[in-house]
């Protein structure tokens, strides 16, 4: 079998994200989004605190494949802290990514350990696997954005 | 051994995937088509292509009678006491449903009750859930025995009185079960119930009788038992066919138009509105010549040795868990599994390198899959042109697989 083709698809750095996945759990007062892949029947959750246009807590729960179990992870590193704009800017950038195109390497910089799902492209059947947290986490940030501008 | 090697017949079994040699282990979801299908659809497009039921012409004439001589094969195989309670429909979906938009809407009302299996197919669940939804009526469930089998007593107690529908599958396209379908038509006809039975994953691995059944409706897709897509059979007992006003108007089901009323067509014409899907029902028809020229003795014979085979293989690894009965004697030719903390998805993309397909997820059966708690199942099943080689490359990739993931 081609175990390098495996290797190439799991790599280390994915695999330790789906076991000990960061930012796991619930936060209090969060506005949340859950997306199905009904494909699979993957759930993800993912929880967001938005104040002055800034993600200042996010989590996600769920249960899933590796691979969206390790991308929601990598996602929630790096939304975290971010100015919303940014936020939305690097989940355009991962889904370029995810469906092969290619980043300046800033903006590859500025997608941490997601650069390494880019590999995910050359498996088509496993890409919403990879975009789901992504989607819920861009759902939350419109939302956000409303209801962070209706308070100002 | 066997002494014919079917796989010859079976063109895309020659193909590779990810440079390995295909290994089809996906035959429950559909089955590869033989070169005597294929030729037969091509045969029809190039020599034999016209509408049926409608020309005065030669080749019309002829598309017809290719065309009906498949309802005569179908009611045949299926043992109906005539050839015209068999009609063709897309899917065993488009059957089912037709079941739902006909029977369902004139004989369900509020407070009555439609009776499953958890097991079902979406295709034999959502239907009914909706029509129950519409009509005010409930949707109860029958469960399952320990070991995955129907739980025949949970089935005595939620048929009663108010039932006026059971659907249950006939072979469990995850569990790897036959139900008791004889039974289960007793129990549903003391009530005044009709029982309607899914048989996509029955037709294409054993006989079925369904005088012997007692079924009232029985569906099933060309494209499981070696046809094409896009072709359904359903079945319905005349006595029942006759009460029922069709769900689609339009050619072909009618016998007289006049300005404000219509003559409907006799059954079965009255429920095959419009131009049906001639080529597909050809292409059926040279599938079912086919699979009965290799008799179902043979089919069984081999799937049962490849099941066992499965079943030891799987049941002996370590760390995985095998969903439905773990002995081949109450097993189909359906496997579901889960390797212990790896994701069926994982599981089945590092098989998919190994060139071995198979399916992932919940196998349109989520209502079953809350009832094993599980988010998702791995599903091998075989067809009688697998052989013990691929079932032996299924389980040595499925060791690596396992390994890397546990490494
Ligand atoms: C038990 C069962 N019922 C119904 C169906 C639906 O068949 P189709 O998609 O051909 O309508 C399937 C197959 O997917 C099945 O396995």
């Amino acid at each position: 079998m081609s175990l390098l083709r495996l290797k190439a698809l799991y790599q280390t750095v994915i695999l330790e994200h789906a076991q000990a996945p960061h930012h796991f759990g619930t936060v209090p007062d969060a506005q949340t989004v859950t997306l199905h892949n009904p494909t699979c029947g993957d759930e993800i959750n993912v929880q967001m605190v938005i104040q002055d246009h800034q993600i200042k807590q996010i989590a996600f729960t769920g249960s899933g494949c590796t691979i969206s179990q390790a991308s929601a992870s990598i996602m929630t590193d790096v939304l975290a802290g971010q100015p919303v704009a940014v936020a939305q800017q690097r989940i355009a950038n991962f889904s370029t990514l995810i469906t092969g195109d290619t980043l300046t390497a800033d903006e590859q910089h500025a997608l941490g350990d997601a650069a390494v799902l880019a590999t995910v492209a050359e498996f088509p059947t496993r890409i919403k696997c990879a975009t789901l947290a992504w989607h819920a986490a861009d759902q939350l940030l419109t939302m956000g954005d409303d209801a962070d501008g209706r308070t100002k | 051994m066997t002494t014919i090697d079917y796989r010859q017949d079976f063109p895309i079994l020659k193909t590779r995937v990810n440079d390995e040699p295909l290994t089809y282990l996906d035959n429950a979801a559909t089955s590869q088509k033989p070169q005597a299908v294929i030729d037969a659809m091509a045969d029809f497009y190039a020599n034999g292509n016209a509408n049926v039921h409608r020309g005065v012409y030669t080749l019309a004439a002829q598309a017809t009678d290719r065309y009906e001589a498949v309802r005569d094969q179908v009611a045949q195989l299926l043992n109906a006491a005539r050839r015209e309670e068999v009609f063709f429909t897309r899917s065993t979906t488009d059957s089912l449903n037709w079941v739902v938009q006909t029977y369902g809407e004139q004989f369900v009302s509020a407070g009555d009750e439609i009776v499953v299996a958890v097991m079902e197919h979406h295709s034999n669940l959502v239907p009914w859930q909706q029509l129950a939804i519409r009509k005010g009526a409930t949707l109860k469930y029958v469960g399952l025995q320990p070991d995955g089998q129907l739980d025949l007593e949970d089935a005595r107690k939620q048929i009663t009185a108010k039932t006026k529908i059971v659907a249950v599958t006939q072979a469990s396209n995850v569990l790897g079960v036959t139900n008791p379908i004889k039974t289960l038509a007793r129990l549903a006809h003391a009530q005044h119930a009709v029982l309607v039975v899914d048989g996509a994953q029955a037709v294409a691995h054993m006989p079925v009788d369904v005088q012997a059944l007692d079924a009232d409706f029985y569906a099933f897709s060309a494209h499981k038992v070696y046809g094409p897509t896009g072709v359904g059979v359903l079945y319905g007992k005349y006595a029942l066919l006759e009460q029922l006003t069709p769900a689609q108007f339009g050619g072909e089901m009618i016998s007289d138009v006049d300005w404000q009323t219509t003559e409907f067509a006799a059954i079965p014409e009255r429920f095959e509105a419009g131009t049906p899907n001639v080529c597909g029902v050809i292409g059926l028809g040279a599938a079912l010549t086919y699979l009965q020229r290799v008799g179902f003795a043979t089919v069984q014979t081999i799937e049962k040795r490849l099941t066992a085979q499965l079943l030891d293989g799987l049941t002996q690894m370590p760390g995985i868990t095998v969903y439905g009965p773990q002995t081949v004697a109450d097993h189909g030719p359906v496997v579901a599994f889960n390797v212990e903390n790896v994701h069926g998805h994982d599981v089945a993309t590092g098989l998919d390198l190994a060139g071995v397909e198979v399916r992932a997820g919940h196998h349109c059966a989520q209502p079953l899959m809350r009832y094993l708690h599980v988010s998702a199942t791995v599903r091998a099943s075989v067809g009688f042109y697998n052989n013990e080689a691929d079932v032996e490359r299924f389980l040595t990739a499925l060791k690596s697989v396992k390994e890397f993931f546990e490494s």
